[in-house]
């Protein structure tokens, strides 16, 4: 009898990209569904608008250089650059925002590098840069959370549509009325003002842990990216690393002057710490290669966050902080290649 | 130094299958077909010519070589041919074989036990050899020239290894149940050859029944010297270095051998065959193989003759039961699988799985590497895959070698838990010769630039002495003249 | 702004002195030929129109030869020299040599041989064994295949062959 045959080893783990980008999704639902509670419908409306620009740029990308449609249209990676955009835009951003940061982001920083697992940076941390550099105005338009107790004016769904689609607000509502800053710009604001940090958080918009609303949402990308480390999706280093060295200045300088910088829970809650973390550093295309290069390289990202947020011009680091680190990744990678076994360290 | 494995898996043994019954011996063939270089290093030089009636057990080829191993008739008959014959470890090159036609008579080679406390290492290292022997584990490399280098320390630390660590593999198994105090005699044996004083046998936790028998065999036999180890089931931990990590917490140097370290290891199936040999004089001819998988009616061990098609052994289990994917010699990690089922049975061959699709899980569609790091998680060397990966696939030979391409076991643990199903183990058998073939080129340079440094000295100083006597004949010559006048 | 300038000027002078005097242009000169030397397959055969491969090496570092000019090497010794000087690659000059697919090593017909040892003194790496008038042999494992001994010979007994024609034979 004759049979076919193939190299070994014969069996794998029925392991996918797809299966690990599913995962992440999954893991970033709790987030999306807190999100929708106290900022209102936008952010779906941004999320599919992102997601399906993202999957029209990778399939007319992957035309452009000959590749098949089946399996790289369907791997999830796009669906995650979508989604990850649309999660750091405010959710009245107009259409042409999410859509131009997610085609940039699909088709210059992931194709033009050759595809996936070819890009040296984090497509969708670049389509927000990109936005965020070219655009500022849109990107502070932030709403206040949906709580019982602060009497704010807010828009409905059919208004979250109409803003969003027509580039402007209705007749009836103002960008003053309505936006409410975020709470590291408020923060932000405040202690340049000449307030302490105590005063600061006085306002009704700050809870124990971080500014409301965004504390929670905070507290649930925590939970999904615990989620993906028992699954084993991604690896402590990176989060640990990254949160660490938010937490630790961030302390020390509290310490050294409560009134002027915030402490490491406000830190920790505020902004894309948890995101970034969680889902964003943990890109494995982008980041470092051995677990003491991750280590490196998540701490990275959290100082210089840390730096942007307290002595820096923007109000979040995040994203900058990722794009440095990636850029840095060559160079950690040479000098962090773990010792074989058998040889000598 | 760390004592645990590092990374490896956990993976399904499929072993119950084959160990429900005892182990059986088949008969002999009507003809067996004996490749000449089924062992490492050089192929064994045929001692008989076609037509040569021989008996079971009498030398039919010599080793020839430092590293090589001599052979010997499995079944009594005539020699039918020497000729090249299609083997199971060599896809596309026919090997040349010794084809004997079983005349029935088993008839067999006079053989005698031998006191082998009488002989001193040297020789009991020479008289194994003379056995045929070879390393039963897989990898096939001959015994003695492994005893010898094991020599050359004092009183090294030998392991028998029982760890069998691959899935569907359990030959180890059986025959550590059944035959454990042959194989502690063997343990002995080898003991003397190589001057031990300590002997570890070493079994994976998920052999039980194995484990017990060993230990009473050891309790019985009372020698202090052979100790049996569990050791956790992990993939691959019974790969020799590992094993030897792990009951001595010390790594094997990349550039050296066990032996530099005063250890030896040793598979526990040679041990028998060892003691086989020196007890009852019968040399390696037949040995222990698993025939197993969802595709087999009645999965079980058979002692077979080596030669045998490995088709009788599918039909002495029962035949085939359903649609064949795969029919692997070996496990399922690193098993090879064999194109035809006509092949023989050598030194090498632990296990046969007829694998249903079930049974496996095949590659899916290839994807770019994702750059995860699962891979190098589960790498027991310590390897980083994903980046042997990219300087594979762009030729980078200098960066393969430094970053350790030539300590990589094979294993397969990368390609298991690769989410972009990259066939991470064949890209590196593919990448290593052309690696090799860059070191020895560069080794050859290096000699060749000594010699011609050390020719260029040579004749300076040649002429430098020629210069200096000529200088001595001018001013003798001189002197000659003023005093000469 | 002008403080700015002259500041970073400063600062560029010091640190251009500190790199300049960290090594001599002898040292550096030399330790850039042993690097190329490294590169070379060290069959010394004189191709390259240097007497050696060391010769060579010390041209190309002086900027004196191209890194293109040993065909034993093939291309991938230019690729290699290529790219350790941070130039473009280029293939092997032809005129330089032909590039073999197969390495050749020197064979000598011993029946042939009258014992002359012109072959032996032209060998740079001493890979011919023998002396006057006893037969010379080539150690085939020693040969780099510079082909120096063949045109020596008085009677012709030495030609270049592939390794495997020489186990064979």
């Amino acid at each position: 009898m004759t049979f076919a045959t193939s190299p070994a080893p014969h069996v794998v783990a029925p392991n996918s990209v797809r299966r690990v980008m599913v995962l992440v999704l999954f893991a970033l639902a709790p987030a999306i569904v807190m999100h929708v509670v106290f900022f209102g419908v936008g952010l779906l409306v941004q999320v599919s608008l992102g997601v399906s620009v993202a999957l029209l740029s990778e399939a007319i990308a992957l035309k452009l250089r000959d590749k098949p449609l089946h399996p790289f249209l369907t791997d999830g990676s796009a669906i995650i650059t979508g989604v990850l955009l649309a999660m750091c835009l405010p959710p009245l951003a107009p259409w042409w925002l999410v859509v131009s940061g997610s085609a940039f982001a699909v088709l210059f920083a992931k194709h033009l590098y050759g595809g996936l697992g070819s890009n040296p940076f984090n497509p969708a941390m670049v389509g927000y840069a990109v936005l965020l550099v070219s655009f500022p105005a849109q990107l502070t338009q932030w709403l206040p959370p949906q709580l019982a107790d602060l009497q704010l004016m807010r828009p409905g769904v059919g208004d979250t549509f109409y803003t969003i689609f027509m580039g402007h607000l209705p007749a009836h509502l103002t960008w003053d009325a309505i936006t409410s800053p975020t709470p590291l710009t408020s923060m932000r604001n405040s202690l340049s003002m000449g307030m302490t940090m105590q005063e600061a958080q006085a306002n009704p918009m700050f809870g124990a842990l971080g500014g409301r609303g965004w504390d929670w949402i905070n507290l649930t990308l925590l939970g999904g990216g615990v989620w993906l480390l028992v699954l084993r999706i991604i690896r402590w280093h990176i989060p640990a690393a990254m949160l660490a060295a938010i937490a630790v200045p961030a302390a020390v300088m509290n310490a050294v002057d409560p009134g002027a910088y915030p402490g490491l829970t406000f830190h920790l809650t505020a902004g894309a710490s948890m995101l970034g973390a969680f889902f964003i550093a943990t890109d494995p295309i982008s980041a470092a290669t051995s677990n003491r290069g991750k280590l490196i390289y998540g701490a990275g990202i959290g100082l210089i966050t840390y730096v942007i947020r307290t002595w820096g011009g923007y109000p979040d680091g995040v994203a900058f902080a990722v794009l440095m680190m990636n850029a840095a990744v060559p160079l950690i990678d040479r000098y962090t290649v773990p010792r074989v076994y058998g040889h000598a360290p | 130094m760390k004592t645990a494995l590092h990374g490896g898996l956990r993976l399904p043994g499929n072993k119950q299958r084959s160990t429900q019954k005892p182990l059986r011996l088949i008969p002999a063939p009507a003809q067996v077909v004996l490749p000449l270089d089924q062992h490492a290093g050089a192929a064994a030089i045929p001692v008989v010519k076609v037509g040569d009636r021989v008996l079971r057990g009498q030398l039919i080829a010599r080793a020839e070589s430092e590293i090589s191993a001599s052979l010997h008739a499995s079944v009594a008959g005539t020699v039918r041919a020497i000729e090249p014959r299609p083997v199971p470890y060599q896809r596309n090159a026919p090997s040349t074989c010794i084809v004997i036609d079983n005349d029935g008579s088993d008839a067999a080679a006079s053989a005698a036990a031998v006191d082998y406390a009488a002989l001193d290492p040297r020789a009991l290292s020479e008289y194994i050899g003379n056995g045929g022997m070879v390393g039963l584990g897989g990898a096939a490399f001959p015994t003695a020239p492994k005893l010898r280098r094991g020599q050359q320390g004092d009183g090294p630390q030998l392991i028998l290894n029982g760890a069998e660590c691959e899935p569907w593999i359990s030959c180890d198994d059986m025959l550590m149940r059944e035959s454990a105090q042959q194989i502690l005699r063997g343990a002995a044996i080898l003991c003397h050859a190589l001057q031990a004083s300590r002997c570890i046998v070493v079994i994976e936790d998920d052999k039980p029944i194995a484990e017990r028998a060993m230990r009473a065999a050891q309790a019985a036999l009372h020698d202090e010297r052979i100790v049996i180890q569990s050791v956790p089931t992990i993939y691959p931990a019974g790969g020799e270095n590992q094993v030897i990590t792990t009951v001595t917490g010390l790594e094997v140097p990349a550039s050296g051998l066990p032996s530099d370290m005063g250890v030896l290891c040793h598979n526990v199936g040679t041990a028998a065959a060892i003691a086989r040999w020196i007890d009852d004089g019968e040399p390696l001819i037949r040995r222990i193989v698993t025939v197993t998988g969802s595709g087999i009616s009645e999965p079980g061990n058979l002692e077979a003759w080596l030669g045998t098609p490995m088709s009788e052994l599918i039909a002495q289990s029962g035949g085939y039961a359903g649609s064949i994917a795969r029919l692997l010699m070996g496990g399922s990690m690193m098993g090879l699988a064999l194109p035809r089922d006509d092949l023989p049975v050598v030194k090498a061959s632990n296990c046969l799985v007829a694998a249903l699709p079930a049974d496996l899980h095949l590659r899916g569609t290839e994807m770019p590497c994702i750059r995860c790091g699962n891979c190098s998680e589960a790498c027991p060397v310590m390897l980083l895959p994903q980046q042997l990966h990219w300087f594979a696939r762009s030729h980078d030979f200098s960066a393969l070698e430094s970053l350790g391409l030539m300590d990589c076991i094979e294993c397969g643990c990368c390609d298991y838990v690769c989410p972009s199903q990259i066939p991470l183990a064949q890209q590196f058998r593919d990448a290593k010769p052309a690696l090799i073939e860059r070191l020895t080129s560069r080794q050859q340079a290096l000699q060749a630039r000594q010699r011609y440094e050390s020719r260029d000295e040579r004749l300076e100083r040649i002429e430098a002495e020629r210069q200096a006597k000529l200088a001595e004949k001018r001013k003798a010559m001189t002197q000659n003249t003023t005093s000469g006048g | 702004m002008i403080v700015a300038i002259l500041v970073m000027i400063a600062i560029g002078t010091v640190l251009a002195a500190v790199l300049a005097s960290s090594s001599s242009t002898a040292q550096r000169q030399q330790l850039l030929t042993e690097r190329i030397n490294e590169r070379l397959p060290q069959t010394q055969c004189g191709r390259c129109t240097f007497t050696g491969c060391k010769p060579y090496a010390a041209a190309v570092a002086r900027g004196e030869a191209d890194i293109n000019q040993c065909p034993p090497g093939g291309d991938a010794t230019a690729k290699a020299l290529a790219d350790l000087l941070g130039r473009p690659p280029k293939p092997v000059d032809p005129r330089f040599g032909a590039v073999l697919p197969r390495p050749l090593v020197a064979w000598i017909d011993e029946p042939a041989c009258i014992g002359c040892t012109k072959c032996i003194q032209a060998c740079p790496v001493d890979a011919i064994v023998g002396a006057s008038k006893f037969m010379h042999t080539v150690i085939t494992a020693q040969c780099t295949g510079c082909e120096l001994c063949v045109a020596p010979c008085p009677v012709d007994c030495i030609e270049m062959r592939t390794v495997t024609d020489v186990a064979l034979s």
